[in-house]
């Protein structure tokens, strides 16, 4: 090697380098020209038989009329809104009471993890359907304290509700997360905190939460990117539809039918750029946010 | 992001021997515990406990315990969609394991130059890598479906595969990336002198010890691809091609013939390899998910 000149070797190295990317930069290609086609496509008005006219901002500007987009927004909003939080304070409580040390928290660990394997797919779907329809077990289980429930998931006003409580089961990847994260935590701390008579919740608010806030960061906003693309939920729960009374039409199940049923692909993509720039929104807000509350020490 | 403590390799989480405080009250933990446990499980049991009631008993006999057992269920659910069932399966077993495939093979290649080789651009492209892995999928989807319409590939496979062998999915190589950077640089050094190039040191001394981060990129990759709605939903036209959530989806268009029995046979079949797959491969998983949450 000592006899090769610095300047081979160095292209050597790069020619490795970039031969081992090989198959990446072809994904890369993938993805790179596809996200400013889709930029482009954006302002045109684009059926796939015939090629994409230019609209300019005509897309955007329908969007502003349109009502059933603006529900799916509000749809997916509240339930960003609601089930994120919600879910990441269950997976945070149940994280600290198995934090404490008790026996069997691999099991309790690992039943709590597998709900949100399944989470996505079909059958956990259509099973919370039936669990929460009209003569499901949860209508058997209220009938017991004497409450006729409504058919859950057929009533618009509760069918978003139904989804949320399926997000808020799924706590079990964010709660892993977090376990993993408190275990990082110096046990001295909360002995020096002790010490100088800290009650519980004191520990919790001046120890474990400024030394965890870098995994809540991190457990928020994947959530918050995740929750935003949810679209498998409100298909499966509605039969494709995101009824009843477009309650579960989702942001994303709005434009597959605008884009793949009624082939309206340039009315897709300026969709799918406004919840780009939605998502980046909420994201950097949350970036910016984090300067007051993420707690880095180093 | 940094964390209080120092980041050596990545460690299963009960590192730290003391709890932090007395545990106080075990017994009420273990109840509660144990109360979030049965809400965590129940309704899967439940949909066990249904695809073995005859169907018109799945909303009367309310017990977990069946009262009357009808494993017809699933030798009529196995034939009663327009395919037989095992086509299904068949379909996204084939799927599942070329994506298997694709992903350890494209995503090692590109995490081994990222964590261990040294050239010109490599910052750059790892900081795109990562700017990949934070771009909404559905950005991507309308163009993407364009492209592989005009390449004549909708009802067929390659939309679902190609991705997979083209490295697209950041998450896996940041994982192994993050695994590779923990082996010793000295093994490349001593590679290197026993005269092995880049190829060989990645083949014969990398892989083998990567074995950790390429069982949870396969079981993450089953998982994900097994349960994947959308694509096979936008690609797939033909139900003999259907994976077996598209196939599953069928019992939602004749729901008025109350075919419950059938239909949560059929799903308790769907997710019974991923259950087994996360009983025995739960270590890796924990681990895998721990440790990429943690930057």
């Amino acid at each position: 090697m000592t006899t090769l000149a610095p300047a081979r070797t160095r292209r050597r190295q790069d020619r490795a380098g970039y031969l081992f990317l090989l198959p990446w930069f072809g994904g890369l290609l993938f993805m790179v020209v596809p996200f400013f086609a889709s930029l482009y496509l954006a302002f045109t008005h684009y059926d796939l038989l015939t090629a994409p006219r230019w609209a300019g901002l005509a897309n955007f500007r329908q969007m502003l009329g349109d009502a059933t987009l603006h529900q799916s927004l509000r749809v997916t909003l509240v339930y960003t809104v609601v089930s994120v939080p919600l879910s990441l304070i269950v997976a945070l409580a149940v994280a600290m009471i198995l934090d404490r040390g008790v026996r069997g928290l691999a099991i309790y660990r690992s039943i709590y993890y597998l709900p949100s394997l399944l989470a996505g797919s079909v059958a956990i779907v259509m099973l919370w359907r039936y669990i929460f329809s009209y003569h499901g077990i949860v209508n058997d289980a209220l009938a017991w304290f004497g409450i006729q429930g409504p058919g859950w998931a057929t009533d618009p006003r509760y069918a978003l509700g139904t989804l949320i409580l399926l997000h808020v089961w799924t706590f079990g990847s964010p709660m892993v997360i977090f376990l993993a994260g408190l275990r990082q935590i110096p046990a001295m701390y909360y002995e020096a905190a002790s010490m100088d008579g800290a009650s519980p919740w004191r520990q919790f608010r001046s120890v474990t939460l400024p030394l965890l806030s870098p995994i809540i960061f991190f457990n928020l906003v994947q959530a918050l990117i995740a929750s935003f693309q949810t679209f498998t939920q409100g298909y499966v729960i509605s039969n494709g539809t995101g009824g009843p009374g477009q309650s579960t039409l989702f942001y994303n199940l709005y434009l597959y039918q605008k884009g793949f049923a009624e082939f309206d692909m340039g009315y897709a993509s300026s969709m799918a750029w406004l919840l780009l720039v939605i998502i980046a929104g909420f994201t950097g807000i949350n970036f910016l946010a984090a300067r007051f509350w993420v707690f880095y020490d180093n | 992001m940094t964390l209080t403590a120092p980041r050596t390799t990545p460690a299963e989480p009960e590192i730290r021997p003391v709890p932090p405080r007395k545990p106080r009250p075990r017994f009420l933990r273990h109840v509660l515990l144990c109360a979030v446990g049965a809400i965590m499980l129940y309704p899967l049991l439940w949909m066990i406990s249904s695809s073995l009631k005859p169907s018109n008993s799945v909303f009367t006999d309310e017990s977990l315990w069946p009262a009357a057992f009808d494993f017809g269920n699933y030798a009529r659910g196995w034939t009663s969609l327009s395919e037989p069932f095992q086509t299904y399966l068949v379909n996204s077993l084939i799927i599942v394991i070329l994506s298997i495939i694709g992903n350890l093979l494209s995503c090692s290649l590109a995490a081994y130059a990222f964590a261990r080789l040294r050239f010109r651009g490599r910052k750059l492209f790892f900081a795109l890598m990562l700017g990949t892995m934070m771009l909404p999928g559905h950005v991507l989807v309308v163009p993407q479906y364009v492209l592989f319409d005009k390449l004549g590939w909708l009802n067929t496979y390659y939309p679902l595969l190609v991705p997979h062998f083209l490295a697209t999915n950041g998450f896996y190589i940041f994982l192994m990336v993050q695994f590779m950077r923990s082996l010793p640089t000295e093994l490349d050094d001593a590679a290197r002198i026993d005269g092995c190039g880049p190829f060989r040191t990645f083949w014969k001394v990398i892989l083998p010890l990567c074995l950790p981060a390429f069982a949870t990129t396969a079981i993450f990759t089953f998982i994900s691809v097994w349960n994947e709605f959308f694509g096979p939903l936008l690609y797939l036209t033909d139900p003999q091609l259907y994976t077996v959530p598209l196939a599953l989806r069928q019992f939602m268009d004749s729901e008025g013939q109350s075919q419950w029995g059938e239909m949560f046979a059929m799903s308790f079949l769907s997710l019974a390899p991923v259950i087994g797959f996360f009983i025995a491969g739960q270590k890796y998983l924990v681990k895998g998910i721990a440790t990429t949450g943690l930057r």
